[in-house]
């Protein structure tokens, strides 16, 4: 691994962790480090094992071997509520919110201190203002956009050091994927960022670091900006389309510097 | 000054309480109409409040009242925190038994040994044995739903409902057993049990009729501030999605547990009136048939509505009785059909069914309205 050896600046350490989902081998050997501040992009194929990952640091899907370390303090082992508690916010994929639940309740939920929700309306309903004007509505009435945008208020409503977002722009239509990824951008200055997304552009637009997730095993990491002139990289790993959008992108930051 | 800010206070107050008292107009009349029904039942049917008739519907109603409360106690469990148990009864029957053991073989040594009376002759002894009576059945279903969720805590669906279902029966044959017929009566049951004279079903019906519906209107209330608390909104978002809850750092098997133990808590507690009532404690009330009628009215009623179950018991009761005038013997065959043909056409149940047609019907006046004010501008 590339990176400079200051334990300080990390909010998370993955160190070689093995899970299996039953007998099944899904990681095997994954290693991440995850500065404070910013956001930091899993990347990888379908069934690389990105989701997992995360999960497996929440401690859903328990690691069998290897250390996971948040803000100094080993917490793998621990079940998931306590990590939870510890300070890590999950926003898994599919729009997970509570559809019974009306959108107050929903993020009331999420409440680790009494006021917590009310410390952190100005901040959420500023990133996603639909949210107040939904406020009451029951969490099964809403868009899939704004069930995505729940999912990730949600996570901002307890003090957490560290966001777990998968595939926040999954199924979204472009315009809410530019709104997201401006409310990632806005959120992750307040907070340190662990993005898993199959979107390209908004990866590569979003993240400061990356990790390349392959088969179960950390394949690849660096700064995204090295990444992105890297098209025989990303086409091995992320095939052909991401490789165009990297090429794309590498062009015009070329043109913009000889121009 | 001082004035003005109190009137306004008060003001405030009458404000909220105004707009509470709309909110809750439907279970205010509801009850108002209750409480006049003794008495307007008798003035119509022309015969005294304490005899005949009037006095036998006190009756039905005393057990609608009842049964209501364990039904929404059911519905706790399995509306809001969608844990389905197949061994509500077992909670049911030992409020009721610890309430009838209680009163029958610990409560009398007391009373004979201490009398406090208080002025104007009331006897202290009997009501302070009574609420210590009730505090025990309240203890003894908490006892039970612990032990229920610890043993319980590692299953889940259906095999869940098997656990139940099996320790509910263990406290079936426990209540049939012959080993304590000295203290239980074991198959016949605990007959006879010496009800305090002041809250005797029997002499003072009406007494009773009022006792009843204040527990059943307090015992919604309370049940309903639960379901509207943080802790409820943890039951719904377990049962919705249990690994949710979990990734937001709750941890399921606490909060099962909680909602297991309060709504024993509530069956035992109409357990225990319902011993006062019948005056006896009997193995039906911890038999699998309870548990059933309670899943019948829950369903009947509506999932996860609180009142909808409470109607279900009501509507039950009432069928049962006329059913049982008409059909005989076979009522439940013909309660059966009419059952799957609710189940069939409300799938929400009567409360639930309602409150989603009102709904849509409140969603489709608001878009006929709205286009009704766009119309005007168009041309």
């Amino acid at each position: 691994m590339e990176m400079d050896q200051q334990p300080t600046t990390d909010i998370l350490t993955v160190e070689t962790i093995h899970t299996y989902i039953g007998q099944f081998h899904i990681l095997e050997g994954v290693s991440l480090r995850v500065r404070r501040g910013g956001v930091t992009v899993l990347l990888g194929r379908n069934g690389a094992g990105k989701t997992t990952t995360l999960k497996s640091i929440l401690g859903l899907t328990p690691p069998r071997q290897g250390q996971v370390i948040l803000d100094g303090q080993e917490i793998q082992g621990k079940r998931a509520f306590e990590i939870a508690g510890l300070g890590i916010g999950y926003v898994p994929e599919h729009r997970a919110i509570f559809r019974d639940l009306s959108v107050a309740e929903n993020l009331k939920i999420a409440e680790r201190r009494k006021g917590d929700l009310e410390r952190r309306a100005d901040f959420i309903f500023d990133l996603f203002p639909d949210l107040k004007r939904l406020y009451k509505l029951p969490g099964h009435h809403l868009s899939g956009g704004q069930q995505q945008m729940l999912a990730v208020a949600r996570a901002l409503v307890a003090d957490n050091k560290l966001l777990l977002i998968d595939e926040p722009s999954e199924g979204l239509a472009p315009v809410l994927i530019e709104q997201m990824m401006e409310a990632i951008r806005e959120l992750s200055a307040t907070t340190t960022v662990l993005l898993v997304e199959q979107n390209f552009i908004m990866a590569s637009q979003l993240g400061e670091h990356y990790y390349i997730i392959d088969d179960g095993r950390t394949a690849h990491d660096g700064a995204m900006a090295d990444l992105i002139h890297d098209t025989a990289l990303i086409r091995r790993y992320l095939g052909a389309s991401a490789a165009r959008v990297g090429g794309e992108f590498a062009a015009r930051s070329e043109q913009r510097r000889g121009g | 000054m001082n004035t003005t800010t109190s009137t306004s206070k008060t003001r405030v107050v009458t404000g909220r309480f105004a707009a509470w008292a709309q909110q809750q107009v439907g279970g205010l009349l509801l009850v108002i109409g209750l409480i006049l029904f003794p008495f307007v039942f008798s003035w119509l049917y022309g015969s005294p409040v304490d005899s005949g008739p009037p006095k036998f519907w006190q009756g039905q109603l005393i057990v609608v009242f009842i049964t209501a409360v364990y039904a929404m106690s059911y519905d706790l469990l399995m509306g809001y925190t969608g844990i389905l148990s197949f061994g509500h009864a077992a909670f049911f029957g030992g409020g009721a038994y610890a309430m009838a053991l209680f009163l029958a073989h610990v409560a009398p040594r007391i009373a004979s040994s201490y009398r406090i009376v208080g002025p104007g002759g009331v006897n202290v002894t009997e009501i302070v044995l009574l609420v210590v009576g009730f505090l025990a059945a309240l203890v003894v279903s908490l006892l039970l739903g612990l032990l229920f969720s610890a043993v319980s805590a590692r299953v889940k669906g259906a095999y869940f409902a098997m656990v139940t279902l099996a320790m509910a029966e263990a406290i079936h044959i426990l209540s049939k057993a012959t080993d304590f017929v000295r203290w239980t009566g074991a198959d016949e049951g605990l007959h006879g049990v010496p009800v305090p004279a002041w809250i005797n079903p029997i002499q003072f019906r009406l007494r009773f009729y009022f006792v009843a519906l204040a527990f059943a209107v307090v015992m919604y209330l309370v049940t309903r501030r639960i379901v509207h608390s943080p802790m409820g909104r943890v039951f719904v978002a377990l049962r919705e999605n249990e690994s949710r809850a979990r990734m937001i750092g709750y941890n399921p098997a606490v909060y099962r547990s909680l909602a297991f133990v309060t709504s024993a808590v509530v069956a035992g507690s109409a357990g225990a009136l319902y011993a006062l009532w019948t005056m006896s404690a009997t193995p039906t009330m911890t038999g699998a048939g309870a548990t059933v009628d309670a899943l019948i009215m829950t369903i009947l009623g509506g999932i996860g509505t609180l009142f909808g179950p409470m109607l279900g018991a009501a509507l039950m009761e009432l069928f049962g009785h006329f059913f049982y005038q008409w059909f005989g013997a076979r009522w439940p065959l013909v309660f059966g059909v009419i059952f799957i043909a609710l189940v069939m056409f409300l799938p929400y149940g009567i409360v639930g069914t309602w409150q989603q047609r009102s709904a849509q019907l409140r969603a489709l006046l608001k878009r006929a309205s709205q286009q009704r004010r766009q119309d005007p501008s168009d041309s």
